[in-house]
């Protein structure tokens, strides 16, 4: 599975974006982003990235007031799900021009869009900008 | 969204989703109420027939479901409706809400297949691409059935964006349809071969997150992974490279040895920081037989560990804790950092140099390790604090206390770790507490001193975490009281006043307690008095046990029934008249009186002076009678009864006693001996020691025969129904007091009849007891174990703690440098195990069928093996099994079984030879799997199901044609020569 989920949350712990590739209800996923909020909201800039959680584990990375958080399974590498995360910012940087936590509410679904370029079935298959971007501007240009 | 240009009133006026995240976050009327407003228009306006107003309010229920948690199942078809719009901005909407809210259970799944199929094969790639991604999240065994000829089209698109999603579904396909890999194995291996970075990299990815479900099937394609592992440039792909090569390394060593060079030089060259660990995580993991490269790696990792970013630390102290086990060295040279790691700002980097720490701990050096730990648990915060001592405790308790020597050590830790202010552990060390003095005889002098001191502080009761310790230590310390150096200050101390702290459980154990240790005190002081009485005054312990022989003749030997050890300590005097100093001593310290270091004649006065004179019995009964009084009317039946019995047995023992005891003639002997012979079968009934019982014990027992046991006990419901228990009972029948309880009663009801076969169990005991004697610790010993520990609350200890950072770096060293094991002041004592083996059996599970599946379609397309066997891989350990090609089919002939196993035997001797003269060698079962590779090509397709069934020889031969154009899989069915 690699990826389990990819949530985008605010300093508040509001949800601002949730990608699942397990299904959950809607119940699980709320206990899950309550539980794993309350788990990494608390740690300090000075703690590392990574949170143990349930079977899995959680890589973290905090960009302003957004929170990056990344479910992943146990012998994922953490360091490079560290860069992937890295690799989203810089890619919704691009598209949007300095993004900020009211682009990724008001465009969600172009999120979305670039994470599905990005992750499949939980694995990463896509790492170069322009051909994440490319599909978006596509659509953008159609409509 | 906006710039709808439908003309319809509804449709002008609409809210798009804009609008309502600007109301959500305007909050004028509250969330809930704003999305519930928000909810009963989306709902009217996905009735409506057009469909930018249909698709926008399904656009807003997908945003109100995946940030707010509101269900959206109810508009499944709507879902459906607006996936199969033309439109493109639609359809995305649509496709969007179908990947966040279908699942398997969704009933409309059955709707959209031909959708999906319309969609796949599109010439739009935005609309093939959409599909592909919602099929990658929902796709359920039906539609990977139907949809895989569609994806086996897309997996060799031109349009590389197409390719690469293809590419990625076919996980979530071969998950839920593994017959899809015959289909479409063969081009996902040939886009290994592909120059086209993109789709390398998703192909990668696939075959990443297969082979770690199922290595062995993936050894043939070792090759190309490692074709990609020296030529790929891309870090991404070479770590999800490196992983597969961390789960085929291990399968095959040739291939372990080919790949490590590579991965070394990746690991000395990167300046990525994820692939270094990645490469280090590979050696240490799966490649870690090769001694240079895990020097190397543990370099990388020591690089790791002194860098400031705790990310690096963390993953440095993980990589650490994976070579420990077979490299030592590697802790060593580290061990400055690990243990200030143990202090670090994070707790999970604490944690982690924390296990670390444990994988450390061994026979030689768990004293030592586990002594600074409980120090630094007293200085840290309660979370962690709790975390050391749970370490602790499981470290030391592992497969039976296989770790510890000393026990008294041990036990006298546990009580230490009880006194931690924060010590949230009370459960587990209750089990310990009990399980120890259950399983090691001779640790149980020790036990009873830790339990005393605990319990005769009054502070503790306060604290609700040690209640459960409490309660073992009042098991205990009632259990083997006979080791007790005063039992009337434990009686004091199971009555404190503070005792109504307690829950009533607890408080029933300590009144049953209280019991046990009334009864040992009566009982020996009547032993005490009558060897007064009839002793001569120059063979006093002669005299005991010749009184002791007379008096067991008549009355059916009550007192050999006495399994407690004051029973073999008189008599082993009495057989030995000489005795040594030993029984002496068992005899001084199972009467209850100090212990007595002088030999000879002297003991039994000086047990006389601190022991039990009249005056003291008396006090002891009316501090019980105060004590207990009042819990005559408790609300809880378990106290009420235990207080009930115990006030009982004083009221009826009371009446004869003060003749018993005053009349120092003979001649009311008769009234005497009633009252002794009460306190005897008590005494006898408490003495019954207790053992562990075996989990499997309940199994062991022969049904009866002509026993007709019910399958079904409904009938009882009726008979029973209306009886329940009343909640405030709070007795567990695991819990061993309460056992202990009811065993005690029945072997009292039991003792009379009992009386002669237990003679033969004391005899039995006896002898037992000669045997081990070496076992049992000198007194000295005990006295410097036990005063050698401060508690653990102990001013003195502050000035300590700062040192331990570098007492731990230091012990460290001695214990680990000197791995020889040290020399044992005592020898182990005996623990008591039970069969350990059946535990181990019942642990063995079972592969999941539909990975089992899933690895036998990847097996039998790589491999080309045409085997049809076996539901099970029967021998995991089997090395040859990765290599088997045994092909997961329900319904097999035991011919073809044979056949299987025939070949995983010519397997283990063949493994060097070169595939073609395999060829010749094996005659005729080799052919069944010989390895030319199954040509999957379109117009197979439709004999697919027919293949299946046919008899393997027709199917071989299509494997044999197509064996020699498909040059590059049809060499990796043997690993190839040039890897090995």
């Amino acid at each position: 599975m690699g990826i389990r989920f990819i949530l985008m949350v605010n300093k508040q712990g509001q949800t601002r974006l949730a990608q699942y590739y397990e299904y959950l209800t809607i119940e699980e996923r709320r206990a899950l982003e309550g539980e794993i909020v309350r788990k990494c909201l608390a740690r300090s800039e000075q703690q590392c990235s990574f949170v143990e959680h349930r079977n899995y584990k959680i890589v973290y990375r905090r960009y302003a007031s957004l929170f990056f958080l990344v479910g992943v399974d146990n012998d994922e590498n953490e360091l490079a799900i560290l860069e992937f995360i890295h690799l989203l910012v810089e890619t919704m940087d691009r598209h949007f021009g300095n993004v900020c936590e009211l682009d990724i509410m008001f465009h969600l679904e172009k999120a979305h869009f670039m994470l599905e370029e990005m992750v499949m079935n939980g694995c990463i298959v896509e790492t170069s900008k322009p051909n994440i971007l490319a599909p978006i501007q596509l659509m953008d240009k159609a409509s | 969204m906006a710039g709808g240009t439908s003309s319809l009133m509804d449709t002008l006026f609409q809210r798009n989703l804009d609008d309502v995240i600007k109301g959500l976050r305007l909050q004028l009327i509250g969330e809930s109420a704003f999305i519930s407003k928000a909810l009963d228009e989306i709902r009217r306006e996905l009735k409506s027939t057009d469909p930018h107003s249909k698709s926008t309010a399904l656009h807003k229920l997908s945003y109100l479901s995946s940030l707010h948690h509101h269900d959206m199942s109810w508009a499944a078809f709507h879902v459906v409706e607006v996936m199969s719009s033309s439109r493109f901005a639609h359809k995305r909407i649509g496709y969007n809400a179908a990947s966040l809210s279908f699942h398997d259970a969704t009933p409309v799944l059955l709707l959209i297949t031909n959708q999906l199929r319309k969609d796949l094969t599109s010439t739009n790639e935005l609309e093939v691409s959409l599909a592909l991604e919602c099929l990658s999240r929902i796709a359920t065994a039906d539609l990977a059935r139907d949809l895989t000829p569609e994806i086996f089209t897309l997996l060799s698109s031109s349009k590389v964006f197409v390719r690469k999603k293809a590419i990625g579904v076919v996980l979530r396909v071969f998950a839920k349809y593994p017959d899809a890999v015959r289909v479409c194995f063969k081009r996902l291996v040939e886009n290994l071969d592909s120059s086209d970075p993109q789709i390398l990299s998703a192909v990668v990815g696939v075959f990443c997150e297969l082979a770690s479900k199922d290595p062995g099937s993936y050894l043939p394609l070792a090759p190309e992974f490692y074709r990609i592992l020296v030529d790929s440039k891309n870090n991404w792909v070479l770590i999800k490279v490196l992983k597969i090569f961390a789960k085929l390394a291990p399968l095959e060593p040739r291939l372990a040895k080919r790949v490590v060079e590579p991965i070394c030089e990746h690991m000395r060259r990167t300046g990525a920081k994820s692939l270094m660990f990645e490469c280090v995580r590979t050696i240490v993991s799966s490649l870690s037989e090769y001694e240079s490269a895990v020097r190397l790696a543990v370099a990388k990792i020591r690089e790791l560990l002194v860098d400031d970013d705790p990310n690096l630390k963390y993953l440095g102290l993980q990589a650490l804790s994976i070579v420990a086990p077979k490299h030592y060295w590697a802790v060593l040279e580290n061990k400055e950092v690990v243990i200030k790691a143990l202090s670090d700002a994070d707790p999970n980097i604490k944690l982690e140099s924390l296990r670390l720490v444990m994988a450390m701990v061994a026979e030689s050096n768990v004293m030592e390790i586990s002594r600074v730990l409980v120090n630094y648990s007293l200085k840290s915060d309660p979370d962690f604090c709790n975390e050391i001592l749970g370490s602790i405790l499981s470290t030391c308790s592992r497969n039976v206390y296989e770790m510890i020597i000393d026990f008294d050590w041990y036990v006298s830790l546990l009580g230490e770790m009880s006194r931690i202010p924060h010590c949230q552990k009370g459960d587990e060390i209750e089990n310990q507490l009990i399980d120890i003095g259950i399983r090691v005889k001779d640790v149980r002098p020790e036990l009873v001193r830790v339990a005393r001191d605990l319990l005769i502080d009054p502070a503790l009761l306060g604290n609700p975490f040690l209640h459960r310790i409490l309660s073992a230590t009042a098991w205990v310390s009632g259990e083997y009281v006979e080791f007790s150096r005063n039992p009337f200050e434990l009686m004091e101390a199971l009555l404190q006043p503070r005792t109504s702290l307690l829950p009533p459980s607890i408080r029933a154990v300590y009144i049953h307690s209280a019991f046990k240790v009334l009864i040992f005190c009566l009982h020996s002081y009547l032993l005490q008095r009558e060897s007064i009485t009839s002793t001569c005054p120059d063979n006093l312990a002669l005299g005991v046990s010749e009184l002791v022989l007379k008096r067991e003749m008549p009355e059916g030997s009550d007192l050999a029934t006495c399994e407690g050890p004051p029973a073999h300590g008189e008599q082993d005097e009495g057989f030995n008249p000489r005795v040594s100093n030993q029984s002496f001593e068992d005899l001084s310290v199972e009467n209850g009186g100090e212990r007595i270091i002088s030999h000879g004649q002297t003991s039994t006065p000086g047990t006389l002076e601190n022991g039990y004179t009249y005056e003291s019995i008396v006090n002891l009964l009316n501090l019980i009678e105060l004590a207990l009084g009042p819990l005559i009317g408790s609300h809880d039946v378990e106290i009420l009864e235990r207080a009930r019995n115990l006030l009982c047995f004083i009221e009826l023992i009371k009446g004869k006693l003060p003749e018993c005891l005053v009349q120092k003639e003979e001649n009311l002997e008769s009234e005497e001996m009633k009252a002794s012979k009460i306190i005897e079968l008590m005494c006898d009934a408490f003495s019954e020691e207790l053992c562990p019982v075996s989990v499997s014990a309940q199994e062991r027992v022969p049904i009866p025969e002509g026993l007709v046991l019910k399958e079904n006990l409904d009938d009882l419901e009726t008979i029973c129904g209306d009886i329940q228990l009343p909640p405030s009972i709070s007795f567990s029948l695991g819990s061993p007091h309460y056992e202990e309880g009811v065993s005690a009663s029945l072997s009292d009801l039991q003792s009379k009849e009992e009386s002669e076969p237990s003679n033969e169990s004391t005899s039995l005991l006896r002898e037992h007891r000669k045997r081990h004697g070496l076992y049992y610790l000198p007194s000295e010993k005990n006295e410097i174990v036990a005063t050698d520990y401060p508690p653990a609350n102990d001013p003195k200890l502050q000035d300590y703690l700062n040192k331990d950072a570098d007492d731990l770096v230091k012990l460290t060293e001695e214990s680990l440098v000197a791995k020889k094991k040290a020399n044992h002041a005592k020898p182990r004592p005996v623990v008591v195990k039970l069969d350990e083996g059946e535990v181990v059996s019942i642990s063995a599970k079972r592969p999941e069928l539909k990975d089992d599946l899933l690895s036998g379609a990847v097996r039998e397309v790589l491999l080309g093996s045409d085997t049809r066997t076996t539901s099970s891989r029967s021998n995991p350990s089997d090395k040859s099994s990765s290599k088997r090609k045994g092909k997961e089919k329900l319904n097999i002939g035991p011919s073809e079984l044979k056949d299987n196993l025939g070949d995983a035997e010519k397997h283990e001797h063949e493994n060097p030879s070169s595939r073609r003269s395999r060829h010749r060698t094996h005659g005729k079962e080799r052919r069944h799997k010989s390895p030319g590779k199954i040509s999957e090509e379109t117009e197979e397709n439709g004999q697919k199901g027919k293949q299946k069934s046919s008899h393997h020889h027709a199917k071989h031969k299509a494997r044999r044609r197509a064996d020699t154009p498909l040059d590059v899989v049809s060499q990796t069915t043997v690993i190839p020569d040039f890897l090995l």
